[in-house]
Parts: C-alpha cells; sequence; structure tokens
C-alpha cells in the first residue's frame, strides 16, 4: 500500500453520558505527513484518536484509512495500519517481559516464530532497547519504558504512527533523544499534545482542536505566530518562540 | 517506608531468585510443575495420624534448596507468614479427638495432637515445595507451564495479568495511602470513613485502567487468545528429573522409611 492517507469526514461523537466530544471534524493528512493535533485538556484530542483506530464508532460522519473506511469489517486491516503509543506506558506495556510484550502485536498477526524474533529484536533496536528484552516492564525507568512501548508498536510494522502525548513524564535529555528518534521514521504521523516545542520540531503541519471543532489547520510556524487564536484555544507560543526573559530582561 | 511497602517489595526478591543460574533453574518449568505437583498430591494423600511416613519427604526441599542456591531463612519466614492458616485448621483437632495413641513414657499423646503435628508437617512441605517452585521457577515461567501442561488458559492468563498488575495496583495504593497518611497528622486520618473512599477509588482507577490496558490489547490486534512465544523443549534431564523424584516419592509413600530403618536397628541390636 503506497497511500497511507487519513481522511475524517464531519465526525461527531457524543459520549454515552451526553457529552458532545466531536462536533463536526474534518481534515485529510497525506501519505508520510507529520501532522500535531493540539488543544486544551478536554478539546476531544484523545476521543479523536480512539476514532483513528475504531475503538470508538463515530455518532455521525466518517473516518477512512487507506482506501477503507474505519468500520467492523475492516478494523483488523485499520489496526494493523496504524500503530497507536498510548500517553501512560504502563497501559501498554502489559506483557511479562520486554520480549513478550513487542512480540505480542506480531504474534496477533499470525506470524511464525522466526518472523516475529526478527520483527522484535528489529523494533527494539530501532529504540535502543534490546539490552532490556528480558527484563520486566513495570521495572523500568519512565524512558525506557517509553522506547519499549514505541518498540511494541514498530513491531508491527504499521503505516501510521498515532501518539498520544509522547513526550510526557520524560527528563529533557530523554524528551530530546526521543524527538530524534521520531524524526527519523519515515510514517505518517499524528501526535496528539501539549508540548509545542516538540511540534515545532517535528511537525510541519498543526491542527487546533477546540471545544471539539478545528479552529486551526495550518503550517505550523504560521499557527504559532498567531498568538491571539492560541489564546483563544486555551494556547501559549512554543517557549522558543517566546522572548527570552534573560536577554530581554528591562535595564 | 511503611510496613507495607517493605512487605510488598519482597516480592520482587522472589522475581531476582529466579533468574539465577543453577541446574535446578535450568530446568523446564514444566518439569518442575510437575513434580511440585506430584508432590503435594503425594503428601497430602498421607493418613491423618502420618508423622513419621513423612519426615523423609524433607529430603525434597532440601536438596532443591541446596542445589537452586535458595535463602533458607528468606523460604522460612514466608512459610512461617502463612502458617496462621494451617494452624488454623489444625488447632480445634486436640480438643475434638482426644484418644490417646502414643505413650511416652508417663505423658500420653492424643490422636487430635498428633493429627495437628501431621497438618503442620504437611503444610510445611506443600508451601516450602510450592515457594521453592516459585523461587527457582519464576512466576511467569510456572503460569507459562501451567498453561502448556493443559491447564486452563484463561486460569494462566489470569494469574499472569494480577502478577504484572499487582506491582501498578500496589503502587496506586501506595500513593492514596501516602496521600492520607500525610494529611492526618500521625492520627487515623477520619478511619474507617476515609478508608472507604480510599479502596472505593482504587477499584474504580483499577477498572479505569483495565479499561486502558484493554484498549492497547485491541489496537495491537487482540482477539480473545494470547499467544506465547516460547520455544521451550523437554530434555532427557527434565525427563529424568520428573520420573526421579515421582518415584522417590511414590516410594516414600509406599514404605515407611524411618520405621523401616526402626527395626533394622533394632533388629541389630538384639
Amino acid at each position: 500500500m503506497s497511500h497511507h492517507i487519513i481522511e475524517v469526514n464531519n465526525l461527531q461523537y457524543t459520549y454515552p453520558d451526553g457529552t458532545r466530544a466531536l462536533r463536526g471534524v474534518s481534515f485529510r493528512i497525506v501519505h508520510g505527513a507529520s501532522v500535531a493535533i493540539v488543544g486544551a485538556n478536554g478539546a476531544g484530542k484523545s476521543t479523536l484518536l480512539l476514532h483513528l483506530n475504531g475503538y470508538l464508532n463515530p455518532t455521525d460522519g466518517s473516518v477512512r484509512i487507506g482506501d477503507l473506511p474505519v468500520t467492523k469489517k475492516t478494523l483488523k486491516y485499520v489496526r494493523r495500519t496504524v500503530g497507536m503509543v498510548f500517553q501512560d506506558p504502563d497501559d501498554q506495556l502489559f506483557m511479562p517481559t520486554v520480549y513478550d510484550d513487542v512480540a505480542f502485536g506480531p504474534l496477533n498477526l499470525g506470524l511464525g516464530p522466526e518472523d516475529v524474533d526478527t520483527r522484535v529484536m528489529n523494533a527494539l533496536s530501532i529504540v535502543a532497547a534490546s539490552h532490556l528484552k528480558n527484563r520486566p516492564p513495570y521495572k523500568l525507568s519512565g524512558g525506557e519504558k517509553r522506547s519499549v512501548s514505541i518498540a511494541s508498536v514498530l513491531s508491527m510494522s504499521p503505516d501510521i504512527l498515532v501518539m498520544d502525548e509522547p513526550t510526557s513524564d520524560l527528563d529533557p535529555k530523554t524528551r530530546r533523544e526521543l524527538i530524534e528518534l521520531l524524526k527519523t521514521f519515515e510514517h505518517t504521523k499524528i501526535i496528539a499534545t501539549h508540548d509545542l516545542d516538540m511540534v515545532l520540531d517535528l511537525c510541519e503541519r498543526t491542527i487546533i482542536l477546540h471545544k471539539g471543532q478545528i479552529t486551526a489547520d495550518g503550517p505550523t510556524v504560521e499557527i504559532f505566530q498567531n498568538e491571539a487564536l492560541l489564546a483563544e484555544s486555551r494556547l501559549e507560543q512554543p517557549l522558543r518562540m517566546q522572548s527570552c526573559p534573560v536577554c530581554c530582561r528591562s535595564t | 517506608m511503611t510496613k507495607i511497602e517493605s512487605t510488598f517489595f519482597d516480592i520482587g526478591y522472589m522475581d531476582r531468585l529466579s533468574t539465577q543460574e543453577t541446574p535446578i533453574h535450568r530446568l523446564d518449568p514444566r518439569a518442575k510443575l510437575l513434580t511440585t505437583l506430584i508432590f503435594i498430591v503425594v503428601v497430602v494423600s498421607f493418613d491423618k495420624h502420618e508423622i513419621s511416613g513423612l519426615v523423609p519427604f524433607f529430603v525434597y526441599p532440601v536438596v532443591m534448596i541446596a542445589l537452586g542456591n535458595l535463602p533458607l531463612v528468606y523460604l522460612l519466614k514466608k512459610i512461617l507468614l502463612v502458617a496462621p492458616f494451617a494452624f488454623l485448621i489444625g488447632i480445634f483437632n486436640p480438643l475434638l479427638d482426644r484418644e490417646l495413641l502414643i505413650h511416652l513414657g508417663p505423658v500420653g499423646i492424643s490422636g487430635g495432637w498428633i493429627s495437628f503435628a501431621s497438618i503442620m508437617i504437611r503444610f510445611t512441605l506443600t508451601v516450602g515445595a510450592t515457594l521453592i517452585l516459585i523461587a527457582s521457577t519464576g512466576f511467569n515461567a510456572v503460569c507459562m507451564a501451567l498453561e502448556k501442561i493443559g491447564g486452563p488458559r484463561v486460569f494462566a492468563i489470569q494469574l499472569l495479568f494480577l502478577y504484572r498488575y499487582l506491582f501498578v495496583l500496589v503502587d496506586e495504593a501506595f500513593r492514596l495511602v501516602r496521600a492520607r497518611s500525610l494529611r492526618s497528622f500521625g492520627g487515623r486520618g477520619m478511619g474507617i470513613k476515609a478508608f472507604g473512599s480510599l479502596v472505593g477509588h482504587l477499584l474504580l482507577r483499577t477498572l479505569d485502567r483495565a479499561q486502558r490496558i484493554h484498549l492497547a490489547m485491541l489496537s495491537r490486534g487482540f482477539d480473545g487468545k494470547i499467544r506465547l512465544m516460547r520455544p521451550s523443549k523437554m530434555q532427557i534431564a527434565d525427563i529424568c528429573f520428573i520420573l526421579g523424584w515421582s518415584t522417590l516419592f511414590v516410594l516414600m509413600r509406599l514404605y515407611n522409611i524411618p520405621q523401616f530403618i526402626g527395626k533394622l536397628v533394632a533388629g541389630l541390636v538384639q
């Protein structure tokens, strides 16, 4: 498949308790693009992500991954194509050892033992975590957990990577390493985050969600220069774009 | 660190023990699991007043501890920890069964006391064997072996998940307890009332987490079956291990060795 397109059309979702989380969201992400979805807490980012791998069914509207609409029938294809990295690695690493966890996806795809082994070792070496393979996940540090949870998704060789707050809870150095790692990926990437500095590094396009609607969709740099728009969406300019407190100190 | 915390981190110690490299650790988990099961069945199958016949069975834990390089004192402490359960089961026997069975000089010992002693010995043997199994194999491998020898899959996987999330859950519980104790200034922090909502919170968080884990499993193609990759083969050593021990257990069950030796010695003296 060469067309790893994501197309979301007038997506609406209302939770069973009546909360309208998404009110008509539409966008199209082309093959190889790297797109950030930003917005305040409760803007609907997570709800949107859950639609991309078919965990939630739209109340109205549609989601298409590649050439297929996301329905019950295409779920298997969709979940193989869209790899999802969760915010809390402890939710994602549920197997007794790192190796088992990374092997979980490929085994469910029905691959043979040798293929699974190659994929696991390959995925672990990409995130530089091969040495962790026999460790139990609960004994890893936060950064190691994050690397392994990315490996556990890479081992399924997805075409599209969906990440929820990949840099949360990481120390600055680990965060930087993660950003450098993500830069090397050629997948279509969708990143939901509050870390706008990372967005500046990774994503050429940004979508702002506010109260379940898209308030802006365009080149990252342009959007981040529009302070009024950011303030309206309860966001702030990335620190790097704000004036430096040391150099600009009034004399 | 509170007491509950230090007790809990002990569980991790069992895990560390299971990563050693000794002849016992290298055996296939299934071999150790089967042998342990046979051991337990044989020990439990004895008559309720049996004591002397049980004593030779201590050879199994002793050999395993020695060859497996396991810490004896630590294991004994663990056995002591669960001992109250067996104690409660057996403690009423001396009251119910007062028939005198043995006379040691002027002191008569009733059947109740003997069966109580028998229960405690059995308890020590079976719990000891189980702890040795886990310490020399690792909990995960035991679950895997259980599934491989035909135990119910759902059960094995439940155990596996229980063990995996025990750590996360207990972590969460600590945070709740710590938050409470930091604001209760040495007192009991509203006592049972706060405790109730604390436990309720923990349950809700657990449910939330379960849902997220299920979601994570679904997005990696989970379809109700857990597939595990563990290329393990029973070697000749494993089969010898099972057969050797089982034969010994059965022999010790059929022949009361201490009595036999006693008779032999008595015969020689005469």
